[in-house]
C-alpha cells in the first residue's frame, strides 16, 4: 500500500501546487503508515525528480521518454497505471489542475475507482482516504468517503500549505512505460506557452481584482489596478460584470463561471459583491474591500474596507507599497 | 409546474421572458449606467434587438416578423424596462406604434414594402405625431399634406420624437385638409423615409429621463412623398393615429410594468442588506408599507396589462383597457420608484444606485403617449357612454398562431 | 456526423446560496432550475458544428421526468433534438454512476461521432463526468477546448487550454469535448426555436431500457453541510486624506503577513 502523488510538470517545470499536494501525501502517508510515492512523467525532466526529492517522498518514480514529453491523457494514464501497479497505490492524488484533474478522473474510472475531483481537504479515517468537497459553488461541503480500494483525488490548488523544500531524501527509480508513439491517438501540432510573466489566479498569494467600479473609465481603471499588482507581485482578477462589459478578458474572471481562487490577500477594488463573486473568492485568508458604496455586499466578507473611489484609493495604495517594500525609484 | 399566472401565460411565454431577461441583463444592463450618465444613444443596442427578432415579435412570419403573440410583446417590453426604459422605448415606437399601424392600416403592397423591413430591424421606424403646439390636442396640428400629381408635398415640424435621429421610416401625421370641420377628419397619415429630400431631423439633451434613449425633432421642407406612402385613406389619420396609440400605450403599460418590478425587487435587495437601528431595515414597518404597495401595484398592474394583451390576441377593441393599464402602471411606476429612492435613502439619490434613474426614467410616461389626466376623462366617458367604440374600417387583426407562422 | 451534447439542469447561480444540504441529499432542490451555465457552450458548439459540417445534433440530459427545461433550453437554441435519461441509480452523487447513465444513453441513440459538454456543472463542481463518459465509451477525450479547428476525415482538429498554454492537437473520432467558455458566444434561444421548444415531447429514456437498474457505487456523501460562516467583522479605514488611508491599510496589511 502506498499513497502516489502525481507532480506535473509543464516545459520542465513542476507545477507548484504539486508540492502541496506532495506535502499533505506526506500527511496521509504517515497515518497510513505506508510510504509516500511521487510520481514525475515526462522527457528530460530528471531536474523535477530531483526537486521532489526534497519534499519527503520515499521514492520518486520517473517515467521518461520521448512520447511522455508534453502532456496527452492516453500515455500519461498509462504512465500513472504503471506507477499504481509499481508502487501499490490506494491513495492516488494529483493537483487539481485542468490536467491533474483529467488524468486523475480518467485512472480512476478505468480502475472502477471511486473519486473526489478538486477537494478541498483530505483525512484518512479506518485506513482509507476520506476528501472534502466543496459542492454548489462553495455553498455546500461533503465528505467523500470511498467504497473501493483505490481511492483517487485531485486537491485544489492553495487548500494546503505549500510546504519549505528540505533535505532530499528518498530514491529515483525510473518507470519504464511502454509507449507506441504509434498508438498514441493524440497528436500534438502546435504549442503557444502561456504568458510566464503572467501570474495565474489560482495559484497567486496575492490577488488585486476590479470590477464595475472601473466603468468611468476602464482602461485607466485596470491600469491602476495592475500597477497595484505588480507592486506586489500580485495576479489581476476581475468581477464578471467587468468582463462581461469588456473591460478585461475572461482569464481574469474571478467567481462562479471563472475562477476559484484561495489567495492570502484579496483586493477588490469597485466590486460590490455579487453572490456569484463571493462564491469564487470567499475563502480568501484577508480580503479588501475598496467601494464608493459603503452597503455594498463586498464590505461584509471584507477583513478591512475603504469607503471611497478606487481611481484615487488605488494609486495611493500603489505609491504607499513602494515606499513600504522599498520599490520606490530612486529620483 | 403550473405558474400562478397560467391562465395568462404559457410555456412559450415563458420561455420569451426567460430570454428577453437574459438578453437586457447582458446587453443593455452592463453599459446603461455610463450611457446615462453621459446622455449617450447607443445604436448598437438597437441592433441587438434587432438581431434577436424583438423588433419584429408579434408581426407574423410572412411579414418578416417572429410570429408570437401580443402578450409576448407586453412581455418584452416588460423585461426590456426592467433593465432600462430606452429599450422598452424601441419596441413602443418602432413595434407598436408604427408597424402595428402599418399591419392593421397598410395595403399588402405598404406591407411588403415597410413592414418587412422594419420587422426584420432592417429599417428603424418612429412615429411623428406631436407638434410645438399639438400635444393631446392633435387635431391642432398645423403639418400640411398638399397634393401634387403623384406626390404630397409635406411641411411642419414633429417635437419629442423618439428615435428621431435614428429611424429610417416616419409614420407622420399631417392635414391634407386644413379647413376639415371637425379638423380631426383634416388628418392623413404618411410614411416618410429618410432619404427624401427636405427631410432634417435632430435630438434633444437634458432631458429628465430616458437619457440612453434618442428623442428629438423631425422638420419637413417641402418633402415629396409619393401617393403610394400614404398608409390608409385621406382624412382617417386621426383613427390611425389612436389605433397605433392602443398598440403603444400597451406597450408603455408593461413596460412601466417592468419599472415597478425593477423597483420593487432594488428595494428587497437594499432593505435586507442595510441596517439602522441594530436590525435591517426590512424590518421597519414604515419600509414594509412601501414594500407592500409596490407589490400591490405590480400585482394589479400584471392583471391590467395582460388582460389588454389578452384582448389584443382575440381581436377584442382594448382601446379602454389599454389606456386604464397605461394610467395605472405608469402613474404606479412613478410611485414605486419615488418609494424605491425613499427606502434606499441618500444613497438612492446617488446614481450609484439604479433607483433615481427608475424614478427619472419614470415620469415621462405618466406624459407621453397620452397623459393621465386625459387617460383619466377616457375612462369616464367610456363609463357614461360619451364615448364608444365604432368599428373602424381596418381592425388590428386577432392572433391567430397557424397564419401569423405560416412562411406565405 | 451526429453530435450529442450533454446538459445539465442546475440551480440559477443566484440561488446557489440558499440551496440547503438536506435539499441536496434528497435531491430535491427547491430553486429555479436552468441549463448549467458551462454547457450553453457545448450547446452553440454542436449547433455551429451543425453549420459548419451539417452534424445533427441531441441534446443527452439526466434527470426526472418533468425536468426538461434545461433541454428545451437547448432545443430553443436550435439544438435538433433532445433527450430525457431518468435513470434512479445515477441520481447519487456518484460521477461514474451518472457517466454510466451517459455514456449508455449516447450508445443508444447511435451513430454519435462527436460528444460536446460544459467544463463543469455549477452544482455538483466535479468537471469529471466527461471523463468518465469518455472512459465508459472508450472513446478519445479533449478537455478544455477553446476552439474545433476543423473535423475531417475521422479526425478532428482542436485548440485546448491548460494552466501551461495552449496547444492544438489532432485526435480521431469518436471523441469527447469538454468545452471552455472562450470557444464561442452562446446564442440566445430565438423566438422560432422557443415556439418549437415549447411544443416539443421530449422522449424519455429509463433505467430499463438501458438496463442501469442499479449501477456500482464507488463513493458515499457523508455529512453534507453549510461551510462555516465567515465571521468578519470589516474595519473600515479612515482617514483625513485618501494617502492617510493607504497608509493605514498597508500597515494592517504588513501586521497581517499576507504582503
Amino acid at each position: 500500500m502506498s499513497v502516489l502523488v502525481w507532480i506535473e510538470q509543464i516545459d520542465g517545470q513542476a507545477v507548484h501546487s504539486s508540492w502541496e499536494v506532495l506535502g499533505k501525501g506526506r500527511e496521509l502517508a504517515d497515518s497510513l503508515g505506508s510510504p509516500l510515492v511521487a510520481l514525475v512523467v515526462g522527457h528530460g525532466v530528471e531536474a523535477v525528480a530531483e526537486e521532489a526529492r526534497g519534499y519527503g517522498p520515499d521514492t520518486v518514480l520517473l517515467a521518461d521518454d520521448p512520447a511522455l514529453e508534453r502532456f496527452r491523457l492516453q500515455p500519461y494514464a498509462a504512465a500513472l497505471q504503471e506507477a499504481i501497479r509499481r508502487a501499490d497505490a490506494s491513495v492516488i492524488l494529483a493537483s487539481a489542475t485542468t490536467n491533474g484533474r483529467t488524468l486523475t478522473g480518467l485512472v480512476a474510472c478505468q480502475n472502477q475507482a471511486g473519486l473526489a475531483p478538486d477537494a478541498v481537504d483530505l483525512r484518512i479515517e479506518e485506513g482509507k482516504l476520506v476528501a472534502v468537497r466543496s459542492v454548489y459553488s462553495g455553498n455546500i461541503l461533503s465528505d467523500i468517503y470511498f467504497d473501493t480500494d483505490q481511492q483517487f483525488a485531485s486537491v485544489r490548488p492553495r487548500s494546503f500549505p505549500a510546504p519549505e523544500a528540505g533535505e532530499a531524501q528518498g530514491a529515483i527509480q525510473p518507470l519504464p512505460v511502454p509507449v507506441d508513439e504509434g498508438q498514441v491517438p493524440e497528436k500534438i501540432l502546435e504549442v503557444k506557452p502561456a504568458d510566464t510573466s503572467e501570474i495565474s489566479l489560482t495559484d497567486a498569494r496575492i490577488i488585486v481584482s476590479g470590477g464595475r467600479g472601473v466603468a468611468k473609465d476602464p482602461e485607466l481603471g485596470f491600469k491602476l489596478v495592475s500597477e497595484l499588482a505588480d507592486v506586489l507581485g500580485a495576479a489581476v482578477g476581475a468581477s464578471r460584470a467587468a468582463v462581461d462589459a469588456g473591460y478585461i478578458p475572461y482569464k481574469h474572471q474571478v467567481g462562479q463561471t471563472g475562477k476559484t481562487v484561495k489567495p492570502d490577500l484579496y483586493i477588490a477594488a469597485g466590486i460590490s459583491g455579487a453572490i456569484q463573486h463571493l462564491a469564487g473568492m470567499g475563502q480568501s485568508k484577508v480580503i479588501v474591500a475598496i467601494n464608493k458604496d459603503p452597503d455594498a455586499p463586498i464590505f461584509e466578507r471584507a477583513n478591512y474596507g475603504i469607503v471611497g473611489d478606487l481611481f484615487q484609493v488605488l494609486p495611493a495604495l500603489t505609491k504607499e507599497f513602494k515606499k513600504r517594500l522599498g520599490k520606490e525609484e530612486k529620483e | 409546474m403550473t405558474s400562478p399566472m397560467g391562465f395568462l401565460f404559457n410555456e412559450e411565454h415563458e420561455m420569451v421572458r426567460k430570454m428577453v431577461r437574459e438578453f437586457a441583463a447582458k446587453e443593455i444592463a452592463p453599459k446603461i449606467k455610463e450611457l446615462d450618465r453621459k446622455q449617450q444613444h447607443d445604436p448598437a443596442i438597437i441592433a441587438k434587438m434587432a438581431e434577436q427578432g424583438l423588433l419584429g415579435i408579434c408581426i407574423p412570419v410572412r411579414y418578416g416578423g417572429q410570429g408570437m403573440d401580443y402578450i409576448s410583446l407586453g412581455i418584452v417590453s416588460e423585461e426590456l424596462e426592467y433593465v432600462d426604459t430606452s429599450a422598452r422605448v424601441v419596441m413602443s415606437v418602432h413595434v407598436g406604434l408604427n408597424s402595428l399601424g402599418v399591419l392593421q392600416w397598410g395595403t399588402e403592397e405598404q406591407k411588403q414594402r415597410f413592414l418587412v423591413p422594419q420587422a426584420r430591424g432592417e429599417k428603424i421606424a418612429c412615429f411623428c405625431l406631436t407638434e410645438p403646439d399639438a400635444g393631446t390636442d392633435v387635431q391642432a396640428m398645423r403639418s400640411t399634406a398638399r397634393r401634387e400629381g403623384d406626390h404630397y408635398i409635406l411641411n411642419g415640424e414633429k417635437v419629442w420624437i423618439s428615435l428621431a435621429d435614428v429611424a429610417d421610416h416616419f409614420l407622420v401625421f399631417a392635414k391634407t385638409d386644413p379647413q376639415a370641420e371637425p379638423p380631426y377628419r383634416g388628418i392623413s397619415a404618411f410614411m416618410m423615409t429618410r432619404d427624401m429630400p427636405g427631410v432634417t431631423t435632430g435630438s434633444y439633451h437634458g432631458k429628465l429621463g430616458v437619457r440612453a434613449g434618442n428623442t428629438g425633432w423631425v422638420k419637413m421642407d417641402d418633402v415629396p412623398v409619393p401617393v403610394e406612402n400614404r398608409i390608409g385613406e385621406e382624412g382617417e389619420g386621426f383613427k390611425i393615429a389612436l389605433s397605433c396609440l392602443d398598440n403603444g400605450r400597451y406597450t408603455v403599460a408593461a413596460g412601466a410594468l417592468g419599472l415597478i418590478r425593477a423597483s420593487l425587487d432594488a428595494s428587497v435587495r437594499y432593505a435586507q442588506q442595510r441596517k439602522t437601528f441594530g436590525v435591517p431595515i426590512a424590518q421597519h414597518q414604515l419600509v414594509k408599507r412601501m414594500i407592500s404597495l409596490m407589490v400591490q401595484r405590480r400585482d394589479a398592474g400584471e392583471l391590467l396589462v395582460y388582460k389588454a394583451g389578452w384582448m389584443k390576441n382575440q381581436g377584442l377593441r382594448n382601446s379602454r383597457e389599454t389606456t386604464l393599464a397605461k394610467w395605472f402602471c405608469t402613474d404606479a411606476s412613478f410611485d414605486s420608484a419615488a418609494d424605491a429612492v425613499q427606502i434606499h435613502g441618500a444613497y438612492g439619490y446617488s446614481d450609484e444606485y439604479d433607483v433615481e434613474r427608475f424614478l427619472r426614467n419614470s415620469k415621462g410616461a405618466v406624459i407621453y403617449e397620452g397623459t393621465r389626466e386625459l387617460q383619466q376623462l377616457l375612462q369616464a366617458d367610456y363609463e357614461f357612454g360619451y364615448r364608444r367604440y365604432r368599428p373602424l374600417r381596418c381592425e388590428l387583426p386577432a392572433y391567430d398562431p397557424e397564419e401569423w407562422t405560416r412562411e406565405a | 456526423m451526429k453530435v450529442a451534447v450533454l446538459i445539465k439542469q442546475t440551480p440559477d447561480t443566484a440561488e446557489l446560496p440558499k440551496v440547503s444540504p438536506e435539499e441536496v441529499r434528497s435531491g430535491d432542490v427547491k430553486a429555479t432550475m436552468v441549463i448549467n451555465p458551462w454547457d450553453e457552450y457545448a450547446a452553440e458548439e454542436a449547433i455551429q458544428l451543425g453549420d459548419r459540417f451539417g452534424a445533427s445534433s441531441v441534446a443527452i440530459s439526466l434527470g426526472k421526468e418533468g425536468e426538461t427545461d434545461a433541454l428545451k433550453h437547448a432545443l430553443a437554441m436550435g439544438v435538433n433534438s433532445a433527450l430525457l435519461v431518468d435513470v434512479e441509480a445515477a441520481r447519487e452523487g456518484d460521477v461514474w454512476a451518472v457517466a454510466t447513465a451517459l455514456a449508455a444513453a449516447v450508445q443508444h441513440e447511435g451513430d454519435v461521432d462527436v460528444v460536446l459538454t460544459g467544463k463543469m456543472s455549477v452544482d455538483g463542481n466535479s468537471g469529471a463526468v466527461y471523463t468518465g463518459v469518455a472512459c465508459k465509451l472508450g472513446w478519445n477525450l479533449l478537455v478544455n477546448v477553446t476552439k474545433i479547428v476543423d473535423i475531417a476525415d475521422g479526425v478532428v482538429t482542436a485548440e485546448r487550454s491548460f494552466e501551461g498554454g495552449q496547444e492544438t492537437v489532432t485526435m480521431p473520432l469518436p471523441v469527447v469535448i469538454s468545452v471552455a467558455k472562450e470557444i464561442n458566444d452562446p446564442r440566445y434561444p430565438s423566438f422560432m426555436g422557443i415556439r418549437k421548444a415549447s411544443r416539443a415531447k421530449i422522449p424519455v429514456l429509463t433505467a430499463q431500457e438501458l438496463g442501469l437498474e442499479s449501477i456500482p457505487r464507488a463513493v458515499r456523501w457523508e455529512n453534507l453541510r453549510k461551510p462555516e460562516a465567515r465571521h468578519t467583522e470589516v474595519q473600515i479605514i479612515e482617514g483625513e486624506t485618501v494617502e492617510e488611508q493607504a497608509a493605514k491599510l498597508v500597515d494592517a496589511l504588513l501586521a497581517e503577513k499576507v504582503i
